[in-house]
């Protein structure tokens, strides 16, 4: 166990401030119309997509326990619910943890 | 200083149908719970998802943290889980940036960059004119922010009434909350195969490597998506 909370919170935080700060700094010289913009837009949608991805199929922790099968099979449902019930965000999450703890406990 | 009706415009954006209050309580409250199980005290809890903001962050630290990982490991690893936060920065400041704006305004909301106020902003900014649009995202951070620490603290008082099935079931939230979000973004064939291929990317190169497949699998999907969509424009 790493020792001294408060100075893993601060390299923590520093760790991660560090890529927003270094954003806004290259944003100063970049138009919402040039190409640099477009081909960052589409690898802040492609690296999210890859980290969700990522937790999904290889997840750490708690989700590692559940079956892939099952992860999966929730993740399309919900996506189902999703467009069923015109993009509402609030039943498909809601949905899903139900089902998945449902599923956890008695598969 | 800040215009108070784009504010509190940004900040309604946690009410309704399309709110990211759920996911984004549901995961700091497993955060909270975490936090208290290997040895945080509430004020450490609260100080790190107040500094932090930033899920996948704080994760990789409490990950680190129980192998005993040395302070230099914990900052590669945060960093490598975040580098995805300078991207969306990139493709979200030109968006907000006004000259009658002052600086500090856009270095210190930048802290609000997540993934959740992120999506929400990609979707809403076209309707708020470009003057204004710093402070409906200063809204908007103060309120998912508000949010992630408020349900910090709920998770570490409330993390031994949470058994393994319940945080199972929050675990699942967040990871579902973003699939939709982002199914629901996909408008352009620049952004879909975007979302496409990194979903197949990221976990492809997991295979390579489990730290750099997010940056690599992210980074190679973006530019094929960005190179087909700028060909099939003109």
């Amino acid at each position: 166990m790493t020792s001294n909370i408060v100075l893993v919170i601060l390299i923590t935080s520093f760790a991660t401030f560090l890529s927003r700060f270094l954003g806004v700094l290259s944003s100063e010289n970049i138009k919402e119309t040039s190409k640099i913009f477009r081909w960052f837009n589409c690898l802040a949608y492609s690296t999210l997509a890859a980290l969700i991805a990522r937790i999904v199929i290889f997840p750490s922790g708690l989700l590692s326990e559940v079956d892939y099968f099952v992860r999966i099979i929730v993740v399309i449902l919900s996506i189902g619910l999703f467009f069923i019930t015109k993009k509402n965000l609030v039943y498909p999450t809601i949905f899903s943890a139900i089902i998945l703890s449902l599923f956890n406990s008695y598969l | 200083m800040i215009d108070s009706k784009y504010f509190l415009k940004g900040f309604a954006s946690i009410r309704g149908v399309r709110s990211p209050a759920i996911a984004l309580g549901a995961s700091f409250i497993a955060i909270g719970a975490l936090l208290k199980n290997i040895g945080f005290t509430i004020q450490e809890s609260i100080f790190s998802t107040f500094l932090t903001y930033a899920l996948p962050g704080s994760l990789v630290m409490a990950e680190s943290m129980i192998i005993g990982a040395s302070l230099i490991n914990i900052f590669i690893a945060v960093w490598l889980v975040n580098a995805r936060l300078y991207p969306m920065t990139v493709s979200l400041m030109p968006l907000l940036m006004h000259k009658s704006q002052p600086k500090w305004k856009y270095y210190l909301s930048c802290h609000f960059i997540a993934v959740s106020s992120w999506l929400i902003m990609k979707d809403n900014y076209e309707q708020i004119n470009k003057d204004s649009r710093i402070d409906f995202w200063i809204g908007i951070g103060v309120a998912t922010w508000s949010v992630a620490i408020f349900s910090t603290v709920i998770g570490y008082l409330a993390s031994d009434f949470l058994n393994e099935d319940v945080l199972i079931g929050l675990a699942i939230i967040n990871p579902i909350y973003f699939t939709c979000m982002m199914v629901g973004a996909m408008k352009t064939i620049k952004i879909s195969l975007s979302i496409i291929l990194g979903t197949i990317l990221g976990p492809a190169f997991y295979f390579v490597s489990p730290e750099w497949c997010i940056l690599f699998g992210g980074i190679t999907a973006g530019t094929v998506a960005f190179l087909i969509g700028e060909i099939n424009d003109k």
